[in-house]
């Protein structure tokens, strides 16, 4: 029964958004290797506490976002958009 | 035991009879009755049969942990199983029944059950389902197929009506600072707190009424707090459990609307499922009295003595006439004082020995004194009574009822639902609720507190401890100390008397006896779940409300440890069952999900289409003409594209404007073709590949402008698609100047496909020459108008391997684009053809959807490794190398043809070498047709090592689903016209 507070359409069910997956993947370029890829791709932490994951406001804004979560109690530290020009725009709106 | 109403007691409406029937019966109660009092009122004590042995049961509480007295309500299509007599209120025409017995309860044929009960015993279904040892081993299975229907005949409850459910339930959402669960002293005082201090406050209470146990008292009358509750602006819901809690302080709901009245109006629903979304929760749920275990302790007549208390004081009925009353608390003299004084002829059995009571002598105490044995099959006629010390044959006392009271359990269920571990007290002998972080406050009784003043004290530093972490208040506050009788309470949970073989039950409704814990400990199932679940105790409709620390004491006995070391199991939502129609709410019926229909729908069923469901869309599948089945209209259809011409709607693709300097660069990294060189006016077909090189979805990007792309997705891919470009651009090429948008809605398409399609085109368009060969190559795309001024875009691409067209107009103008190509498509003997004869024609062709493509292939199992660059580097071009990829015995994309042309095959067939016909073979079959050019069936699908390694060898498609097999042989997956000379046309 998560709530997030999206930067553009404000706090909002989580029935609206869609789950990406971990959001602090650096992903190689087109042209590395397979290692570098497999590494990004399949290897995850499975972390227990705050974790900063991607979600997509799919059925709102549609803004793909950065979301600070605990995988303990669910509580919400941020949300940012995930384009640093859009999270520029939201700064500057505050 | 006789029962019967009494005047002067009770706070019923007398003047407001209710006729009710039970079994067939006629019977009176009154209003403010539940159907238990109303029974009982009319001295009914068998209610049910028990679940395994069918022992005759009575009513054993007045409240929700009631776990004999499940009945059946209702009729026909509102027949409800495994209600609660004990909070079903009573109604005008009320029609029950007994449940579990034939034909009746008062004489049960399967009684004899009782009898073999050995067999019956714990993990009787896991042992019947593993053979019957020793010759059975091994042999299980077909041993349980043979007697399960006998067994779930004859242990089961109340059976669902099997038809639709008439009534209609509805999903609500609300708000508010806090919730408060339970209308107790406790509760209240809460309520009443946060109201004053400005919180927005709900209320919710279970029963009709609201003031809790209160309502057992004889002189308690809520009117007044239900006017000060109401005038503080406090919503309070009654006849409404909070049957969950979750996450970030949510609170389920369930409502019974209409279950307390008899008429089923339309208007209202049955049942509402609120969910709630509170700043901070107060539980004050109550506690829960326990019963004893020992011989017999079932009988009809037996009962918790705060029930028989209530059934006196709320609903007038005197529960017995001759009472022993078994405790090891204080809590019971007060009713044993009220049920003397009413009439009753009453002896307390209390197994302490030093302890000091205040009464006024009505009733006998005797002191350190335990029953053991209750004489009596379907009532009660003795009850045999021992010192405590050691269980003796002494005396037997004559009586018609047995009241217990083995202690109170704390209602820590809600916060169990939290994941919040309740925690031993020694001194009150129950689980009392742990701390949270979570803003849950549990309150009164449910965190141990046994007088009424207390509670309300507890109410209120509840209220205090919700202000302070809501930051709205920094006050101190204190909780009183668990507790409050006079004499601490002797733990007694079982009286074991060793000489008797008769049964002593833990849990009532499952039929869990205090044998069956033994049985399961001496089979090595020690831990809290296991024992749970190889006996069920605690896994009936009550979640061992009653009997589940009756389970634990046992347990902690057999392995000598003390019941906080053997722990508790967890309690999960609901509390109380919850109906799936309330689950589903109006999501049922049409409702169930959404419905999605392209533009031209009503155009498309007026000119005869059938219609078949593709994901969420509705999609014309066959035209039929006057008698003609589904295979005659497709292949009718199929054959017409390929003479003449077709129309087909395909509306539902995907489609994604791509706008911005850098939309070219965008489709070159997420096609596995170029798309650098693609110019303006062209169209490509393209794939896209997952980061880990799979094959995710094909379609087309047309260039319109410079900057700008029109891009068709497959139908079921479509959102898919779209999330994962906005994802690419806004969380990994972020420095990339480009935007898309879904126009999926905005555009309506239609297919104009075979040799005639030009010259229907050209009929249809304002200028004829924008579609020329010449000026419309082979993947050309134009935008210009069709007659009537109507913008369009036109792309030259073929799906069926025929000259062929797409045409896209806003969606306001389908029907009109429809009208006009139908009508000039009929002058060439042209026909409309739907997703069938589709099918057909792109199998023909060797093309792949979304059969082929199911997340598991490759580009090269696709057979389109030419769409696959080797001069640019895209998503999923390092991974579609990795070594399991690329194994030269993975599934290669190939057509199939029956050996003997006049078979048929379907798809999911496997594919088999002649020899060695088992198991996932080498392949499998995908999508078959029937193929009006070739004359036969074919079909598309995937084989190991592919065309090359199999084009010479016979082999075996196995059908074991449809217990079919025949012969069949790999071919090219191109069919017919393998050079595309047909499109090019
Ligand atoms: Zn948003």
């Amino acid at each position: 029964m998560i709530r997030i507070n999206c930067p553009y359409c404000g706090e909002r069910d989580h029935s609206e958004f869609s789950y990406g997956g971990d959001a602090t993947i650096n992903y190689p370029s087109l042209d590395a290797s397979e290692k570098e890829w497999t590494e990004a791709i399949f290897f995850r932490k499975n972390i227990k506490g705050f974790q900063f994951e991607t979600w997509h406001h799919s059925n709102g804004c549609r803004m793909w976002l950065v979301v600070e979560r605990s995988t303990v109690t669910h509580e919400i530290k941020s949300v940012k958009p995930c384009h640093p020009d859009l999270q520029k725009v939201v700064e500057n709106n505050k | 035991m006789k029962t019967k109403r009494i005047d002067n007691y009770g706070k019923i409406n007398r003047d407001k009879i209710l006729s009710f029937r039970w079994d067939k019966k006629n019977y009176k109660g009154f209003e403010g009755d539940t159907l238990a009092s109303a029974l009982l009122a009319n001295n009914i004590g068998i209610v049910g049969r028990s679940f395994k042995y069918h022992r005759p049961r009575g009513i054993f509480s007045s409240g929700v942990e009631e776990s004999g007295a499940l009945v059946t309500i209702g009729s026909k299509d509102r027949r409800d199983p495994n209600v609660r007599a004990t909070t079903q209120e009573l109604y005008n025409g009320l029609e029950a029944s007994g449940q579990n017995a034939f034909p009746n309860v008062n004489f049960d044929l399967a009684g004899i059950n009782n009898y073999l009960g050995r067999f019956l015993a714990a993990g009787f279904y896991y042992k019947t389902f593993m053979g019957i040892p020793p010759l059975e081993w091994g042999k299980g299975t077909a041993i349980w197929m043979f007697f399960e229907k006998f067994i779930r005949k004859a242990a089961g409850m109340g059976s669902a009506s099997g038809l639709p459910d008439p009534d209609t339930y509805e999903h609500a959402h609300d708000f508010c600072d806090l919730i408060v669960v339970g209308s107790g002293p406790s509760g209240v005082a809460a309520a009443i707190e946060a109201a004053e201090k400005k919180l927005d406050v709900i209320l919710v209470e279970q029963d009709s009424l609201i003031g809790g146990n209160q309502l057992a008292e004889n002189d308690f009358d809520n009117s007044q707090i239900k006017n000060q509750l109401e005038n503080l602006g406090i919503k309070i819901m009654t006849r409404t459990t909070a049957f969950g809690l979750y996450d970030n302080c949510v609170v389920g709901l369930l409502e019974r609307v209409t279950d307390h009245i008899s008429a089923s109006n339309v208007n209202i629903p049955r049942q509402r499922f609120w969910t709630i979304r509170a700043k901070h929760i107060i539980v004050g749920a109550g506690a829960i009295e326990r019963h004893i275990a020992f011989n017999n302790n079932d009988i009809p007549g037996v009962m918790t003595v705060n029930a028989s208390k209530h059934y006196l004081n709320r609903y007038g009925v005197l529960t017995g006439k001759r009472i022993v009353i078994a405790t090891n608390n204080d809590s019971v003299y007060e009713t044993a004082h009220q049920l003397s004084e009413a009439g009753a002829n009453v002896t307390v059995l209390d197994s302490r020995t030093n302890f000091e009571i205040e009464t006024n002598k009505s009733f006998e105490i005797r002191k350190g004194y335990v029953p053991y044995n209750i004489n009596g099959s379907k009532k009660i006629d003795s009850l045999d009574i021992s010192k405590s010390e050691t269980i003796n044959k002494s005396e037997t006392i004559n009586c018609d009822q047995v009241l217990l009271s083995g202690g109170w359990s704390p209602a820590v269920h809600l916060l169990s639902h939290r994941g919040v571990k309740p925690k031993w007290d020694y001194n009150n002998a129950c689980f009392l609720p742990s701390d949270t972080k979570e803003n849950i406050t549990m309150v009164g009784s449910s965190r141990g507190l046994w007088n009424k003043n207390d509670c309300i004290a507890s109410g209120i530093a509840g209220t205090t401890d919700a202000l302070n972490r809501l930051g709205i208040s920094k006050t101190n506050y204190f909780f009183p100390k668990p507790g409050g009788w006079k004499n601490p309470i002797q733990p007694l949970y079982e009286v074991k008397y060793k000489k008797s073989r008769s049964k002593s039950f833990v849990d009532y409704q499952h039929d869990v006896t205090t044998d069956d814990v033994r049985l399961a400990h001496r089979e090595g199932f020690i831990s809290v779940e296991h024992l749970k679940r190889y006996t069920t105790l605690g896994m009936a409709n009550d979640q061992g409300k009653m009997g589940n620390i009756i389970g634990l004491s046992l347990m902690a006995e057999l392995l000598n440890k003390e019941i906080p070391e053997v722990g508790t199991t967890v309690f999960r939502p609901p509390y109380t069952p919850v109906s799936i129609g309330a689950l589903s709410g109006r999501n049922v019926g049409k409702h169930f999900r959404p419905l999605r229909v392209t533009p031209m729908h009503q155009w498309n069923i007026d000119h005869g289409a059938k219609m078949i469901e593709v994901g969420l869309y509705q999609r014309p599948w066959y035209y039929p003409k006057e008698n003609e089945t589904l295979s005659d209209s497709y292949i009718r259809e199929a054959s017409t594209v390929r003479k003449t011409v077709g129309i087909c709607d395909v509306t539902s693709l995907g489609k994604i404007a791509i706008q911005g300097p850098d939309s070219t660069e965008f489709l070159n990294r997420i096609y596995s073709n170029g798309f650098s060189k693609l110019q303006v006016g062209k169209a490509r077909y393209g794939i896209m590949l997952r980061d880990d090189g799979i094959v995710m979805d094909d379609g087309t990007s047309w260039r319109l402008a410079e900057n700008e792309y029109f891009m068709t997705t497959s139908t079921g891919e479509a959102a898919k698609v779209m999330s994962w470009l906005e994802e690419l651009l806004q969380t990994r090429w972020t420095d990339l100047n480009v935007n898309v948008t879904s126009v999926s809605e905005q555009w309506a398409g239609v297919s104009v496909a075979g040799p005639k399609s030009r010259e229907v085109l050209n009929n249809c368009v304002d200028d004829s020459l924008v579609i020329t060969n010449n000026n419309l190559p082979f993947m050309g795309v134009t935008s210009t108008f069709l007659k009537g001024n109507i913008p369009c875009r036109i792309a030259r691409i073929s799906f069926s391997g025929e000259l062929a067209f797409e045409v896209y107009v806003k969606s306001d103008f389908a029907n009109t684009m429809m009208d006009l190509l139908w009508e000039n498509a009929k002058k060439y003997d042209g026909c409309l053809y739907g997703l069938e004869a589709l099918g057909a024609l792109r199998v023909e062709k060797g093309h792949v959807t979304a059969a082929e493509l199911d997340g598991r292939v490759t580009i090269d199992d696709a057979g389109l490794s030419k769409m696959a660059s080797t001069k640019k580097s895209y998503i999923g071009s390092a991974m579609r190398k990795r070594g399991v990829l690329k194994n030269n015995d993975r599934e290669i994309l190939v057509g199939f043809f029956p050996t003997n042309l006049k078979e048929t095959f379907n798809a999911g067939t496997i594919v088999c070498e002649k020899n060695n016909i088992k198991g996932q073979g080498i392949g499998r079959i995908t999508s078959v047709t029937y193929s009006p050019e070739l004359g036969h069936w074919i079909g598309l699908g995937f084989v190991k090592g592919g065309l090359d390694k199999w084009k010479d060898t016979n082999l075996v498609g196995a059908d074991p689903v449809r217990n079919k097999q025949m012969n069949l042989k790999v071919v090219s997956p191109h069919m017919i016209d393998p050079k595309g000379e047909r499109m090019y046309a």
